[in-house]
């Protein structure tokens, strides 16, 4: 079974809404930083490898046990075409699934993108980058390295689906236990999906390493010889470089903010439907708290404001500034240690 | 794959709604669809009927859409779990323990589920590929994602039918896929697609920029929507949303 889209009804509106504007600014967010490229390869490229992916996801991979996997292809893409253009080509993939094809829900279009579009791309490319600078500097490395990019971006999808199940599922299950269960499941899936990447990228390094987008940096000078023998060596074409981040970024989490604020108003004005349902049956007392219960964003109101809705309203703004934060600082550390090792 | 996606080329009132309307309406009805609290039932009822009009309006086969629907099934499975892993009250039904909140979670997943399907199927199945791009424009979607968007529909069936074609070629050499012998095979065969694909694109953007091609792409959609049908066609979500207001106002 492949790893499937999340459907309409899974994740509460509050939630579907959050993950579409984090979606949407990903995609926005990623447009800029591939702009220059795809100004210089055209959007032709990138719209063919998003076919490639839409056609990939569909092969039977034989891996092993008698059993057969399916790619999701993040982290393939991501080592392919790099990260930006790959979170573009991800995206475009379900959306075409979800607008053409009505697989996965058009309200969890966002959360689908944010999974599967975002977080495994962006995963298996730091991994990958950061993998290599612990390898040999041949353009084979990117093998095993990517390998282990694919292998940890399913698990860490299947966490950050947990983690947005615990803000916004329809459902209380114990979170450790879907947590267990999903990480468990996932960590088989990304073994599949390892061992396909690994296999579809040495097929492409075997015949086109310069096509490569994350070892492109480890292609060796040409050594050419004149018809005298004088040999002389000229390095292979700079890749293109990505526009550096810029004021989009701000206006981007400026406007998260407010929305987030804004649509924590709406999520706290009216206990949801489930909880209502408990309280008219009258079982709310003996309903268990999930498992943040003790956080201090606990059931989205911070503790000390006394009005429920300004708490909330807090609660949405305090849990994308962590979000940012945390995100911010991994991409620093990243590319700390991509300049250190260039 | 037909470069007609799931098009059913007929002539209906809901396939000559202008497709940037179909998207709003199909996005409001969802959004109204989800944001219902899960006991109010007859919102739910009242959901389902006016789907199943506006499939009877669009003449769309019954069997076609419930073939369509098939993509469903995984969650089903999820969602007949549910009663069993929830946590709060259960009941005993034939000696077996549901949680309560399980079995109304189970509901909820199946229904907002299933009519998201159905309405997602009414947008694929009465508006073309083109129409849909055409529509994403007129909804302001940045251009580049929409040439990357059309571009991938354009090609989508050359690429699956390259793909084809390399089954058949893999096939008739004996790998026929299935042992863990067959991957290096399977594996070789995507990775070719991957360069031949890559190489396409080079391609097709060279004989673009011989064409005169300057970084925009002409622009897909021809005509904007009147008022009246844009009326027409958020009908159905606007009366969604106010069931969905209802309904959460009433609470049951």
């Amino acid at each position: 079974m492949c790893p499937v889209h999340v459907p309409d009804g899974f994740f509460d509106a509050p939630t579907s809404v959050a993950t579409g504007l984090i979606a949407a600014g990903a995609v926005g967010f990623s447009l800029q930083r591939a702009n220059r490229e795809i100004r210089e390869t055209g959007p032709a490229l990138a719209g063919l490898t998003a076919a490639f992916v839409f056609a990939v996801q569909m092969v039977n991979f034989p891996v092993g046990a008698g059993t057969s996997g399916h790619l999701l292809g993040g982290a393939l893409a991501a080592a392919l075409v790099g990260p930006w253009t790959a979170v573009l080509v991800m995206s475009t993939v379900l959306l075409v699934q979800g607008l053409l094809f009505a697989d996965g829900g058009l309200t969890a279009l966002g959360t689908n993108i944010t999974l599967m579009g975002l977080i495994t791309v962006l995963v298996g490319y730091f991994l990958t980058r950061a993998a290599l600078r612990a390898m040999p500097r041949r353009v084979g490395s990117v093998v095993p390295a990517a390998t282990l990019g694919a292998l940890v971006s399913v698990p860490v999808a299947a966490l950050a689906f947990t983690g947005l199940y615990a803000i916004g599922g329809a459902v209380d299950i114990p979170l450790g236990k879907l947590a267990t269960a999903m990480v468990g499941w996932h960590v088989l899936v990304g073994i599949g999906e390892a061992v396909i990447t690994a296999a579809v990228l040495s097929a492409v390094v075997a015949t086109r390493p310069d096509l490569v987008y994350a070892a492109r940096h480890l292609q060796q000078n040409l050594v050419l010889v004149d018809a005298d023998g004088n040999t002389s060596t000229v390095s292979p074409d700079k890749p293109i470089a990505a526009k550096p981040a810029g004021r989009s970024l701000g206006v981007g989490i400026a406007l998260t903010l407010v929305v987030a604020g804004g649509l924590s108003l709406f999520a706290s004005a009216r206990p949801d439907g489930l909880e209502f349902v408990g309280a008219k049956l009258g079982f709310e007392s003996a309903a268990k708290h999930s498992a943040a219960g003790g956080s201090p964003l606990a059931d989205y109101g911070v503790s000390g404001f006394g009005n429920s809705q300004v708490s909330g309203a807090l609660a949405g703004i305090i849990g994308v500034l962590v979000t940012i934060v945390l995100g911010l600082a991994i991409a620093k550390l990243a590319s700390l240690r991509a300049h250190k090792a260039s | 794959m037909s470069g007609d996606g799931l098009l059913v080329a007929v002539d209906s009132r809901v396939h000559r709604v202008p497709a940037q309307v179909k998207l709003v309406a199909l996005f409001v009805f969802v959004l109204a669809v989800v944001s219902t609290p899960a006991a109010a039932f007859w919102a739910f009822a009242a959901y389902a009927v006016m789907l199943v009009a506006a499939v009877v309006v669009a003449k769309l086969p019954a069997l076609v859409v419930s073939r369509r629907l098939a993509v469903e099934t995984p969650f089903i499975v999820f969602a007949l779990l549910l009663p069993f892993v929830a946590t709060g009250p259960t009941v005993t039904v034939l000696g077996v323990d549901f949680s309560e909140s399980g079995v109304l979670g189970a509901w909820n997943v199946l229904a907002k589920g299933t009519l998201g399907v159905v309405a997602a199927i009414l947008l694929s199945a009465t508006t073309g590929p083109r129409d849909v791009l055409a529509g994403l424009e007129r909804l302001r979607l940045p251009s580049t994602l929409v040439a990357i968007l059309s571009f991938m529909v354009r090609y989508l069936s050359v690429v699956s039918d390259d793909l084809h074609r390399m089954r058949i070629a893999r096939e008739s050499r004996g790998y026929a896929g299935g042992r863990v012998g067959h991957l290096k095979a399977v594996a070789g065969g995507v990775g070719a697609l991957f360069v031949r694909s890559f190489e396409r694109g080079e391609r097709v953007h060279l004989a673009m920029q011989s064409r005169g091609y300057a970084g925009r792409m002409p622009l897909l959609s021809v005509a904007g929507a009147t008022r009246a049908q844009w009326l027409e066609g958020l009908t159905i979500s606007l009366v969604a949303v106010v069931i969905a207001v209802v309904a959460r106002l009433v609470g049951l």
